[in-house]
This record gives structure tokens, C-alpha cells and sequence, in this order.
């Protein structure tokens, strides 16, 4: 896939008075490429979205589209379409006249705008509904309008923030299918954005995980769980045990008093370092055959597997397992060498990846927290 | 359980039966003398001339209607562009715009008529301005012009809150996803800030309109005899020299019909679907 790049931000930087949004953003988006923006709620990613679409420009740096400059140019002068959060359908308008909208504005011909519309229609599913009001349709529907009314423009790229994210978790799953096939068939650039770490994993070829305004990693979506550059990736990106350890020399790393075979090299002797191990990777097993002795200290059903918190040498991990444990039980922990991930410190480490105040609860509480903060960041 | 709600049921049943008393001896017996009084004499007869005998009047009515509609299309001129402006403003400041616009209305009608009447006047102050640079004096008062720029300056905050509410109310990425589909300043305006404020404008024309057509103070000030309204004659039946009730009540009830009919062809206007026409 060697394709140009459609869409570049080159050191973008952004203000909202004294705060600093976007910090120094450089990104290469290319042709028909699926990017997804991913990162919690203030970090910035509806702010690079508004900025390709031209709401918003840059204090600092500066946006190619083509290889032009796009500085100064109105939203409506740009070869891109955006799909909002709530849709923003027009309320006046029937289904019809809210998906011809953008070919009206163009004073495309009427027998043209009617074929593209009803063709369009086809796509999205929606064929019959050219008469209804929008405000009667469901969300799932409000979206295929929202959807359809951008792609009629037939846009170099699409921009999508978070659009499935109003929708419940059966028609989440059915459209992530949908937007992704809709991408393939028509090879139009979208560039998404979410929150939802499992929805950008499954659906791009790219995705950006961003914090604080700043870029953390760009890789595909395998390179992002398995190689996470940071304790921030590491943990935002499924779930992780992330462990202070030491690389006493290549392939072999330190931690709990342990000596662990892996598979990472290229550190510095008796560097000081942060260990991921996804929770899938722990194997339970008999507390005398284990490499490292834990006591279970809750378990959680899940359907497909337990989840397991035990506590070792005072530091709780998560393990996934599909074999039961009780609260209490003493056992021990089984890992593979390639089931180490070795990180470089960072601002991140020591922040994320223990399990000691886990609950579903928490997690949630910290999301509201979050959602606070983008309300004043995104304003 | 259930025997306290029902008592709260009767409770609000005496409430509302309150309301119900009041509505019945201030509205609806009033509107029933109203119609009986047109349809008999002043002996108490049944009859139709008081209605025949507005056919007379058609001048008056068909000036009413003219002016009272110049008004309301010149506050609609005036009070869309601003009510627009101010919605776009900081809304620290929107509220010192708004106090302004309503500032006057907390004044008396009549202090404000009068002060209109001096300035308009022949020798009134702002002639005495013009003649200082050698213009007039400009006759303004008793002319329909001055009827009209009297209801616009009273009636024009009737129309620029109704529309400042509805616009300052419409979805922001409405706007924002209207630009991104390539409409500019003036498509935007024209295709869905316009339509969208639809139900503001509708109930901004109500609102200058209806109290327009049946003003007397402004017209018997501001116009002198010679501009007569409904609403001077239908005075003119109860306090003036041609007492005759009867006549009164039927000038009151023809005009109330035909309120009631220009505000359900406003109300047409007032369906997101056909807006689109616009």
C-alpha cells in the first residue's frame, strides 16, 4: 500500500487562550487510508478533526491537503466532509433534501442530484425513506442519513467524530462493520475518532493514540497492542500489568527478585525499564510450578473467562483465565518469555498498569472525570 | 395508596375548578355579550344590521390592516438583522442588548406615545434642530408615517426577542455541517439559519401584528383625526360622541375573526416541511 499523502499536519500546534490543546502534532495521512485518532476525552482529537475540517486553525504549523497549503481556506472551500456526534441533520429538511444539501449548494442538476441521492440511499440502507422527517428516525438511522449525506459529495476524506458513540452496543458493532466496508468500497480517506480502544483496533489501518494534545504512538493496530511504546499506550490499549523491571542484558529482564527470559534487547545494561504483560499471556498454575507465587484477591466472571485479581509481593495483576479461582486460593503464575513486553521509562510510568484499586466502578468514575475535562479542553 | 392519590385528584380538581370559575365570568360571559350585543338593537332585538353597517367602515378597517402590516414587515427588517447580531455575540453581552431592547417597555405606553408626539411635533424638537441648519419645519406629525414609526418603536421588541430566542437556540453544528457541505456565509443564512428560525419570525409577526391592528392610542396621537383605526372607532362607539354599543361589539367581533384568521395563515408558515419553500 504506497499511496501520497492526502492529508499532512506538519508541527501543529493549537492555543484556547493559555492552554495548550495540541502540542507540536505532526501526522501523515495517506490515500485511502482508514486512520483512526484514539485517546481519552480531552486529549485533543476533535480539536485535529476541526482543524482538517477548517473550524478551527492552527496557532502554530501548518495543514497540506495535496500537498497545498490549507491555511485560511473556509470549511466550505475543502474537499472534506465531516460526519458530527449527534449527526447535526438538518431538522427542516426531509431525508432527501438533508442528503441533496451539499449538491444543491454545488447547483448540481436536479436530475443528477436525484440519481446520486436515491443511489446513495441504496448504500446506506435506506431506500424509501426520501420522504420522512428526520427527527422521526432512530439513531441508527439519523446516522445512515448523517453518513449518506457526506458521501454523496463523493469527499477526497471523511472525517468522523466519534459517530458511533450514541448508538447501543448491538447497532456500535453492526456499524463499525458497515463504515468499514462503506471505506473500502468507495477508497475514500477516513480519518476517525473515538475513545473506544477495541472500536479503533478492529476497524483501522492506522491509529494515532494521542494524550495531553501530544501524539503518543502511530502504528498499525497489532503494532499498538503488542509494541506500546509507553505505560499510557500499554494500559489505554486493553488491559496490562505494567511492572518495574531491570534489563540485566539482552533477553534477560528482572523483576519481583525474578530472572525472566524474553524476547527484547537493544537496552542498556542494568537499565531501569517498565514490563507490560497482558493478562491473556498469565498462565494459573500449581503454586510450586510457578515462576511467580500470587494470592487471588477477587475474581469476576466475564463469560468468556475469569478475570482474576491476585496479589504478588504486594502489587495486584489482572489475569485472564479460563480455569476458576477462589478468593483466597494461593497460586502461581506461568509466562512465557514472548509474553514480555520490555518499555523505556516515561512520564508515564509508575501511573498506570496495577490492579490494586481495580473495580468496573472506579474505571467508570475516571471516564465522568475525563468527559469533564473535554467539556472545558473542546469547547 | 390509591385513596390518597384520588384525594389529590379532588384537591387539584378545586384548584383548577378556580380557574375554570375565572375563565367563565371574565372570558367566556364576555365574549357571549360581545356576540349578543352585535346581533341586537339597542331595544334588545334581533337583528343584522350592526354587522351590515361595518361595510361602511371598510375604509378604516382596510387602512388598519395597511398600516398596522407596513409596521410589522419594517419591524421584521429591523428586528431579524439585529435579533441575528446580538445572537452572535458573547452572551455576557447579549444580556446588556437585551436589557436596552426591553428597557422601554418598562416605561409607560402613554409617556412613550407623548414624547414621540414632541418630538414630531410642528414647532416639536426635532424640527427646531432642522431649522438650526436651515431644513423645515418638516410635517410629520398627524401623518401615517407617524403612525407607523409609533407602533415600530413600541412593537419592534415584540419581534426581536421571539427571534433572538429561537436563533440563539439553533444547533451550533447545524451551522458548522451546513459549511462543511460546502454553503457559505450566505447559503448558511439563506438554507438553515433562515428555515430554522421560522418559528421565531411567526410568532415575532403575531406578536407586532395583532396589538398593531388594534391600537388607538398610537393613532389618535401620533395620527390626529384624520388616521382612524378600529381600534379609535371601536373607542369612539363606547367613550365618544357616537355611543352605540351594538355597532361597538360588532366592529370588535369582526375583528377579532379576522385576527384569528391571519394568525392560522401564520400558523401555516409555521411547519418545519413547508418552510423549505422559502
Amino acid at each position: 500500500m504506497q499511496q501520497k499523502n492526502i492529508v499532512t499536519l506538519e508541527n501543529v500546534c493549537v492555543d484556547f487562550g493559555p492552554e495548550r490543546v495540541l502540542n507540536d502534532f505532526t501526522l501523515s495521512i495517506k490515500d485511502k487510508e482508514f486512520v483512526t485518532l484514539l485517546g481519552p476525552s480531552g486529549c485533543g482529537k476533535t480539536t485535529t478533526l476541526r482543524l482538517i475540517a477548517g473550524f478551527l486553525e492552527p496557532s502554530e504549523g501548518k495543514i497540506l491537503f495535496d500537498g497545498k497549503d490549507m491555511t485560511g481556506v473556509p470549511p466550505y472551500k475543502r474537499q472534506v466532509n465531516t460526519i458530527f456526534q449527534r449527526y447535526a441533520l438538518f431538522p427542516h429538511l426531509n431525508v432527501y433534501e438533508n442528503i441533496a444539501f451539499g449538491l444543491r449548494v454545488k447547483k448540481t442538476k436536479e436530475k443528477e442530484i436525484d440519481s446520486k441521492v436515491r443511489q446513495i440511499l441504496k448504500t446506506v440502507n435506506l431506500s424509501g425513506f426520501e420522504n420522512r422527517d428526520v427527527s422521526h428516525l432512530s439513531g441508527g438511522q439519523q446516522q445512515r442519513v448523517a453518513i449518506a449525506r457526506a458521501l454523496v459529495n463523493e469527499p477526497k476524506v471523511l472525517l468522523l467524530d466519534e459517530p458511533l458513540s450514541a448508538l447501543d452496543l448491538k447497532l456500535r458493532k453492526d456499524m463499525q462493520v458497515e463504515l468499514k466496508n462503506m471505506q473500502r468500497e468507495t477508497g475514500i480517506t477516513f480519518v476517525f475518532v473515538t475513545h473506544d480502544q477495541e472500536e479503533a483496533l478492529s476497524m483501522s489501518d492506522t491509529v494515532v493514540v494521542m494524550d495531553n494534545g501530544v501524539i503518543q504512538q502511530i502504528g498499525t493496530p497489532e503494532d499498538i497492542y503488542n509494541e506500546p511504546i509507553n505505560a499510557f499506550v500499554a494500559d489505554f490499549i486493553g488491559e496490562s500489568n505494567i511492572i518495574d523491571g531491570i534489563m540485566l542484558e539482552d533477553y534477560k529482564v528482572l523483576l519481583d527478585d525474578v530472572v525472566f527470559e524474553c524476547v527484547d534487547k537493544g537496552f542498556e545494561k542494568n537499565e531501569a525499564v517498565d514490563v507490560v504483560i497482558r493478562p491473556e499471556d498469565v498462565d494459573v498454575v500449581a503454586p510450586e510450578k510457578g515462576m511467580l507465587q500470587a494470592t487471588v484477591t477477587a475474581v469476576t466472571f466475564k463469560g468468556v473467562h475469569f478475570e482474576i485479581i491476585a496479589d504478588v509481593n504486594g502489587f495486584k495483576w489482572m489475569i485472564q483465565s479460563t480455569d476458576i479461582s477462589y478468593v483466597g486460593d494461593n497460586i502461581g503464575l506461568y509466562i512465557e518469555p514472548d509474553a514480555f513486553h520490555i518499555m523505556k521509562k516515561s512520564a508515564y510510568s509508575g501511573m498506570f498498569g496495577d490492579y490494586s484499586t481495580f473495580s468496573d466502578e472506579i474505571e467508570q468514575l475516571s471516564d465522568v472525570n475525563f468527559g469533564e475535562i473535554e467539556g472545558n479542553a473542546d469547547e | 395508596m390509591n385513596r390518597v392519590k384520588n384525594k389529590q385528584k379532588n384537591k387539584l380538581k378545586y384548584l383548577s375548578g378556580i380557574y375554570v370559575f375565572w375563565m367563565i365570568v371574565f372570558t367566556v360571559i364576555p365574549l357571549l355579550l360581545i356576540i349578543y350585543f352585535s346581533f341586537t338593537t339597542t331595544e334588545g332585538k334581533f337583528t343584522f344590521e350592526n354587522i351590515k353597517n361595518i361595510g361602511e367602515f371598510t375604509p378604516v378597517f382596510l387602512s388598519s390592516i395597511k398600516l398596522s402590516a407596513i409596521s410589522t414587515i419594517i419591524c421584521l427588517l429591523l428586528g431579524y438583522p439585529f435579533a441575528y447580531i446580538i445572537s452572535k455575540i458573547k452572551a455576557s453581552k447579549q444580556m446588556i442588548f437585551i436589557i436596552f431592547i426591553m428597557l422601554p417597555m418598562w416605561i409607560n405606553f402613554l409617556l412613550r406615545t407623548y414624547a414621540w408626539m414632541t418630538l414630531l411635533e410642528n414647532n416639536g424638537i426635532i424640527n427646531k434642530l432642522l431649522s438650526l441648519v436651515g431644513i423645515g419645519p418638516v410635517h410629520m406629525i398627524n401623518t401615517q408615517g407617524a403612525v407607523v414609526l409609533g407602533m415600530v418603536y413600541n412593537f419592534l421588541p415584540y419581534m426581536i426577542i421571539p427571534i433572538f430566542n429561537v436563533i440563539t437556540k439553533i444547533d451550533k453544528s447545524c451551522i458548522e455541517a451546513a459549511q462543511d457541505l460546502g454553503a457559505n456565509h450566505v447559503r448558511v443564512m439563506t438554507r438553515v439559519i433562515f428555515p430554522l428560525s421560522m418559528p421565531g419570525i411567526v410568532s415575532g409577526i403575531t406578536m407586532v401584528f395583532v396589538p398593531a391592528v388594534s391600537t388607538f392610542i398610537i393613532s389618535t396621537m401620533l395620527g390626529g383625526g384624520s388616521n382612524m383605526m378600529i381600534g379609535d372607532l371601536i373607542e369612539l362607539q363606547f367613550l365618544g360622541g357616537s355611543y352605540d354599543p351594538n355597532l361597538g361589539s360588532a366592529l370588535s367581533l369582526v375583528m377579532m375573526v379576522l385576527i384569528l384568521i391571519s394568525m392560522g395563515i401564520m400558523n401555516e408558515f409555521d411547519t418545519g416541511e413547508d418552510v423549505m419553500a422559502l
